[in-house]
Parts: structure tokens; C-alpha cells; sequence
């Protein structure tokens, strides 16, 4: 048996480099995707640790991270399409008109 | 003991004209204010006299409870009243001359704006001497202590537009509180030893202490210390230079705060405590040899001032000396005899003095005036009438008084250089009450030029009606003269065949006087009497000498004297003294250490750092706050990160 410690350190790498790719990058869909990849590295710890205590909370929490992650999805993804029709590119810095 | 006095009422009615004016006066007509003023002023008189007739020598001391105070664990002070021999003099000096100098301000002061503001202070100050003199225990005796400095304060700078009036308001309120301080330090001592203030208990508690007693050194220091309290209130030296300069105010203010009443409150309250100070002779002492002093330095300024009213002034500081040389001599009942013979013909001289510049306009120089016989003949008689009395002419009030003080002065163990000192003064007394009455009311009238100058700066709240010439007074002015001019005459008559004095000895016991009723001494006191009635005449010689038959030798004599002259001329610099000695310092170190120092250096830029340090953090701070998402996503996860660090690093602990 897979020893939960590997589990959480995978999860951490998934969680880290999310934050990595949201922090770096400027393409908004990429940094969609970090989000998504930091979800899914929380998710993993979740039934990483669902599987070792054998309580079922963990995995329910995961139900609905996903189906949160869904929705999320949806909607950010018709964000960004009217992003890009009005403003014409995916470069996060260039839209900036909220700043002072 | 008769039935109750209802003494309360002689402070609470002059309080309620006070009240009544004070609220009411300002939309009030003049006459209402007089009528007030005048009936609450006259009706603590009446009760005053009224209480005197009704009570019996027996009954006295009678005291008088009113309320309690203050209680807390032994110690008590209480709103109570006591009455005896002493403070029933004190009572009737206090609401008559009050009430004649009443009625004299209703004349002088009839054209000043703040008529009503006037009489409200006076009656003020009523209140609080009466409270003073009444008092049962030193904490209400201390109140209307303090009540009359007040007064006193105000008065001084009623016409506080004027810049010099309101500094000597200032500078008397310091001075006093310089001796106020040495006063309430004696009574915390009082308090320390006999755990009371109320007269009768702590004088009960000094009587088995003695003389000789070397273990009794606190009296001493409670005596020294009561001194000092007398010293700034009786304007003694080494405080006495507030006196001079508070003839800034009105002068029927001068002639019943500054001559008559309040500045003998130290002496009221040194007699007081008489049980106090006879048993601590080096106390004693020090108010012998302060009293004499100040008697012969004042006496000596009083020769070269111009001004009548400094005169004057100089005149009631050297004549408040005498009464504590006699106090200091043990001769307490002298003392309150001489004060109160002082009160009715220095209260006339001030009068008298006002009346004088009330005629010429405003002015106070006495170079300016002179020959004003003939043009206020009653002034210049009652001033005349007080002269005399002031300077020991005999039948006169002054000469009782004063002779009784030298008397005893003579008669005491140590006393011939006191009693000699005294006489030297009484000689400069006389020599320059002369002076200025020959000054002021013979010769030629230099003051025809008046009315073309110098009126505004002196003459702010007298009447502007312009005069070509001096003319009297009002008869409101003159009937206050009179009264007290007949006073001058017959009061001193009470001290023949020392009568005064055993009217006196409930309170002081009849031991100051065993040297003094010797029967051997019949001749050496006429004898003396004698001296002081020749040293009055050369007085009175030497003045007439100077400035009626060779007016030029004055100057002659004073421009030989050079240097000396100009000493005295200039009061013997000792405003310049304290000055440089206690002011100058005092300036200096509140403006470059407690200002530039602490105020500046400690507190402000205490503040002011603060609110730099915090711009400066803040301006580093916020270019955290960029608008940038990602820039505080960043923020977010190394602080997440920090936070996870710092739990991991706990729980390996």
C-alpha cells in the first residue's frame, strides 16, 4: 500500500505548482487551469486522507469541490470568451481598467 | 450664653449683595446697584454692631456652628464661627470702614462703565474678610484668606484694559502665594502635632508647652512659617513689593483692601495665634525684627515718592511694620490697637488722596498739584485731621496707638533698639506725611496745565467732565471723610488708661502687659510719650523747612546726596533685585529647559516622531497595494506559505 505521505506530497506539488502558474503567468486561460490544478491537488489530499482515516467526509468534500469547480468553470470560461471579444487578447495585465 | 447671635449672617449678607450685583447689575440702573451694594454692605454693619450690644463680656468667646465640612477619621473642620474680644474688634473695623468706604465709591467710582462690576467685588471682598475674621478653625480662616486675594486681585486690575493694572493684579496674586505657600505649610504642621485646626483645640494643646521648653522647636518652625504667610498677605519684607504696585486699582479699592483691611489680615492672624508664638520666642523674634525692619525701609522709599497714592502706600507698608514690632514684643493688644487706629486714618488718607485726585482730574503726581487749599478746604481738613493722626500728634488716634506700640516696645527685655528703630521711623512718618500734605495743598497750583495732558493715562475711571480748576467733592465723598476725620480724632481715646487693652485680655491674657503696669514706670512712659510727641514736631519742622518756606532746598540737599538719593528714589532697586534674582532665573529655565527642552524637544517631538515614523512605514507599506491581482496573489501565498511554515515548524516541536 501507497504510503499517505507520498499522496500529500504529490498533492503538494499539484497545489504548488498551481500557485506557480498563477502567479507567473499572464494567459488568462493558463492561469484557469492553475486554479483548476490547485483544485484538484487540495482534492487529492482530501482522498488521500478519506482513504487512510476511512472516513467518507473527505470524499464527499470532493463532491463538491468539483461540482463548485464545474460551475466555476462555466462561468469563468463565458468570462473569458467576453473578455477576449471586447478587449481582444487573453494577456491578464493588459486588462487593467479597474486600475488607478 | 445669651441667644443665638445668628453671627452667619454679618459674612452671608454682604455675599448676597455680591450675588445680587454681580447677576443683576449688569442691566440694572446705577442707583439700584448702590442701593444694593450699599444696604447689604451697611446691614452687615448694623448686625455687627447690633451682635456688639447685645453681647455680654461674659459670653464671650461665643462660638458658633453653622455646619460640618470636613470629616475624615479624628480630624475635622467645620463651618463654625467664634467670636470674642478679638474678632469682635476686628468685626466692627472691618463692616464700618467697609461701609464708609461704601458709600464713598458710590461718588468716585459714579462714572466708570463697570459701576455695577465694582460694587459686586467690594461686597465680594466683604464676604470673604468677614469669613476671615470669623472663622473657628485656621482651613475657613485659610479660605477667606485666599477670598481676599481674590478680591484683592480683582480690584487691582478692575480697569484691566490698562496694561500696568493687570500685571500688578498678577504680580500681588504671585507675591501672595509665595507666602500662602509658608501659611499652608505651617498648617499642615499644626495638623501633624495636634491633629486639629480649630482654634480653641490646638491652643488648648499648645498651652502646656513653655517658653523655655527646648523640646517644643515646632512651634517655632509653625510660628516662622505662619510669618511667612503674614508676610506676603501683610506685604512684610521680603514680600512686601506687591503693596506699591497695587495702587494700580480704584482708590477706595487702595483705602479698604490695601490700608484698612485685608493687608491686616496678617497681622488679625498672628494675634490669632498669639498662644503659638509666645511659646516660641525665636519666632517671636523674627516677627520683631521683620516688623522693625520693614517699619524704617518703607518709611524711608515713602520720603522720595511723588506719586501721593505710593506715598501712601509706602506709608501703610511701614505702618503695618509697627503692628508687628508690637506683636513681636509680645504687646499683641498694641498691635490690634494701632491697627485699627490705622485703619480709620489710613483709610481717610486714601479717601482723602482720592478725593484730592478726583479734583485735579485724574492726576497722582504731587509736583502737579499744590495750593489746592483753598479749592477743596474739606478735603484738605480731614486729610489734615489724618496727617496729624498718622503722625503721632497727640490728642489724635495715632499717637495712642503708636506710643503704646514704642511703650512696650521700650519696656520689653530686648526691646530699646526696636523701640529706637520705631522712633526713627516715626520721625521719617511724620517728616513725609508733612511733606506731602504741604506738597499737595500749599504753594502754587502747578496742575492749571492738566486737563491738556496726562488726563487718559491716569485718569480712566474718573469722571471726564472737564475741569479748568479743582473743585470738591461730592458731598457722598466728603460725608465718609468726616466720619472717619472724627474717628481719627476720638478713636485713639479708647486706649487711655489702657483700657483698650484690658478690653483685650480675654484673648491675650494679661501677661504682655506686667512689664509695661509697673508702677515704677509712670515717669519713664511720660518721658517717652515726651520723645515721640518732639520727634513728631521735627517731623512736622523739617517738612515745613523743606517745602513751604525753602522749596529749592530739597533738591539741593537730594543732588549732595547723590547716589544715596537715587537709591531711595528707585525704591533700593529691590524690584530690580528680585528680578534678576528670582524672576530673570525662573524665565530663563521655564524658556530653555521646560519649553525648548521638555515642551519642545520631549513632548512635541515625541508626537511628532510618532507621525513621521508612521508616514515612513506607511510609504514603504503601501506600494504593496499596486492594483496588481497577481502581485496579492503573491502576497497571499507567502503568507499562506509563512503560516504553514510556522505550523509545521510548531508541530514538530
Amino acid at each position: 500500500m501507497v504510503p499517505l505521505s507520498y499522496y500529500l506530497v504529490l498533492s503538494g506539488i499539484l497545489f504548488a505548482c498551481g500557485v506557480a502558474g498563477f502567479l507567473i503567468k499572464r494567459n488568462i486561460i493558463t492561469i484557469f487551469m492553475s486554479i483548476e490544478l490547485m483544485l484538484n491537488g487540495v482534492n487529492l489530499s482530501f482522498v488521500a486522507f478519506a482513504a487512510h482515516w476511512h472516513a467518507l467526509a473527505g470524499q464527499i468534500f470532493v463532491f463538491f469541490v468539483m461540482v463548485v469547480a464545474a460551475a466555476e468553470a462555466a462561468v469563468g470560461l463565458a468570462i473569458i470568451i467576453a473578455v477576449y471579444r471586447t478587449r481582444e487578447t487573453l494577456n491578464v495585465d493588459q486588462v487593467n481598467l479597474l486600475k488607478l | 450664653m445669651t441667644s443665638s447671635l445668628n453671627l452667619w449672617l454679618i459674612p452671608v449678607l454682604p455675599l448676597a449683595g455680591a450675588a445680587i450685583n454681580g447677576l443683576l447689575g449688569k442691566r440694572s440702573s446705577r442707583t439700584a446697584v448702590s442701593i444694593i451694594g450699599l444696604f447689604f454692605s451697611g446691614a452687615a454693619f448694623a448686625w455687627a454692631l447690633s451682635v456688639a450690644w447685645r453681647v455680654s463680656p461674659a459670653a464671650l468667646p461665643y462660638p458658633e456652628y453653622i455646619a460640618h465640612w470636613i470629616r475624615s477619621g479624628s480630624f475635622s473642620a467645620d463651618f463654625a464661627l467664634y467670636l470674642d474680644q478679638l474678632s469682635l474688634i476686628m468685626l466692627l473695623v472691618v463692616t464700618g470702614v467697609g461701609f464708609l468706604i461704601h458709600i464713598y465709591s458710590v461718588g468716585y467710582m459714579w462714572d466708570d462703565p463697570s459701576y455695577y462690576r465694582f460694587f459686586t467685588y467690594l461686597n465680594l471682598f466683604m464676604f470673604f474678610m468677614l469669613t476671615l475674621v470669623l472663622a473657628n478653625n485656621y482651613l475657613l480662616m485659610f479660605i477667606g484668606w485666599e477670598g481676599v486675594g481674590l478680591a484683592s486681585y480683582l480690584l487691582i486690575g478692575f480697569w484691566f484694559t490698562k496694561d500696568s493694572a493687570a500685571s500688578a493684579g498678577k504680580k500681588a496674586f504671585i507675591v501672595n502665594r509665595i507666602g500662602d505657600f509658608g501659611f499652608l505649610i505651617g498648617l499642615f504642621l499644626i495638623i501633624q502635632h495636634f491633629h486639629s485646626l480649630n482654634f480653641t483645640q490646638v491652643f488648648e494643646q499648645v498651652r502646656p508647652y513653655t517658653a523655655e521648653a527646648n523640646g517644643a522647636g515646632f512651634l517655632t518652625a509653625i510660628g516662622i512659617l505662619l510669618m511667612v504667610g503674614a508676610c506676603g498677605k501683610s506685604a512684610q519684607i521680603p514680600l512686601y513689593v506687591w503693596l506699591p504696585d497695587a495702587m494700580e486699582g480704584p482708590t477706595p479699592v487702595s483705602a479698604l483692601i490695601h490700608a484698612a483691611t485685608m493687608v491686616t489680615a496678617g497681622v488679625y492672624m498672628v494675634s490669632r495665634s498669639h498662644m503659638i508664638f509666645e511659646r516660641a520666642p525665636i519666632a517671636l523674634t523674627v516677627v520683631a525684627v521683620i516688623g522693625t525692619l520693614t517699619a524704617l525701609f518703607a518709611a524711608t522709599i515713602g520720603i522720595t515718592q511723588t506719586d501721593i497714592k505710593k506715598v501712601l502706600a509706602y506709608s501703610t507698608v511701614s505702618q503695618l511694620g509697627y503692628m508687628f514690632m508690637a506683636c513681636g514684643v509680645g504687646a499683641f493688644s498694641a498691635g490690634i490697637f494701632h491697627l485699627m487706629t490705622h485703619a480709620f486714618f489710613k483709610g481717610l488718607l486714601f479717601l482723602a488722596a482720592g478725593s484730592v485726585i478726583h479734583a485735579v482730574g485724574g492726576e497722582q503726581d504731587m509736583r502737579k498739584m499744590g495750593g489746592l487749599r483753598s479749592y477743596i478746604p474739606w478735603t484738605f481738613l480731614t486729610m489734615g485731621i489724618a496727617t496729624l493722626a498718622i503722625a503721632g500728634f497727640p490728642p489724635f488716634a495715632g499717637f495712642w496707638s503708636k506710643d503704646e506700640i514704642l511703650w512696650q516696645a521700650y519696656s520689653s527685655p530686648h526691646g530699646k533698639v526696636f523701640w529706637l528703630i520705631g522712633l526713627i521711623t516715626a520721625f521719617i512718618t511724620s517728616f513725609y506725611m508733612f511733606r506731602l500734605l504741604f506738597m499737595t495743598f500749599f504753594g502754587d497750583y502747578h496742575g492749571a496745565q492738566v486737563d491738556e495732558h496726562g488726563h487718559g493715562s491716569h485718569g480712566h475711571g474718573h469722571d471726564d467732565h472737564g475741569h479748568g480748576e479743582p473743585h470738591e467733592s461730592p458731598m457722598v465723598m466728603l460725608a465718609p471723610l468726616m466720619i472717619l476725620a472724627l474717628l481719627s480724632v476720638i478713636g485713639g481715646l479708647v486706649g487711655i488708661g489702657n483700657r483698650f487693652e484690658h478690653f483685650l485680655e480675654p484673648v491675650f491674657g494679661s501677661g504682655v502687659s506686667e512689664a509695661a503696669g509697673e508702677a515704677a514706670s509712670g515717669f519713664t512712659e511720660y518721658l517717652l510719650m515726651g520723645i515721640s510727641v518732639v520727634v513728631a514736631l521735627l517731623g512736622f519742622g523739617l517738612a515745613y523747612l523743606f517745602y513751604v518756606s525753602q522749596p529749592l532746598l530739597p533738591q539741593k540737599i537730594a543732588a549732595s546726596l547723590n547716589g544715596f538719593y537715587t537709591t531711595i528714589l528707585n525704591k533700593y532697586y529691590v524690584d530690580e533685585i528680585y528680578a534678576k534674582l528670582f524672576v530673570k532665573p525662573l524665565l530663563d529655565g521655564s524658556t530653555s529647559i521646560l519649553w525648548q527642552g521638555v515642551d519642545r524637544k520631549v513632548i512635541d517631538d515625541t508626537v511628532n516622531n510618532a507621525a513621521d515614523g508612521a508616514r515612513h512605514v506607511s510609504d514603504e507599506v503601501r506600494h504593496m497595494q499596486s492594483g496588481n491581482l497577481r502581485s496579492y496573489a503573491g502576497w497571499i501565498a507567502a503568507g499562506s506559505a509563512v503560516v504553514i511554515a510556522y505550523m509545521i515548524w510548531m508541530g514538530v516541536r
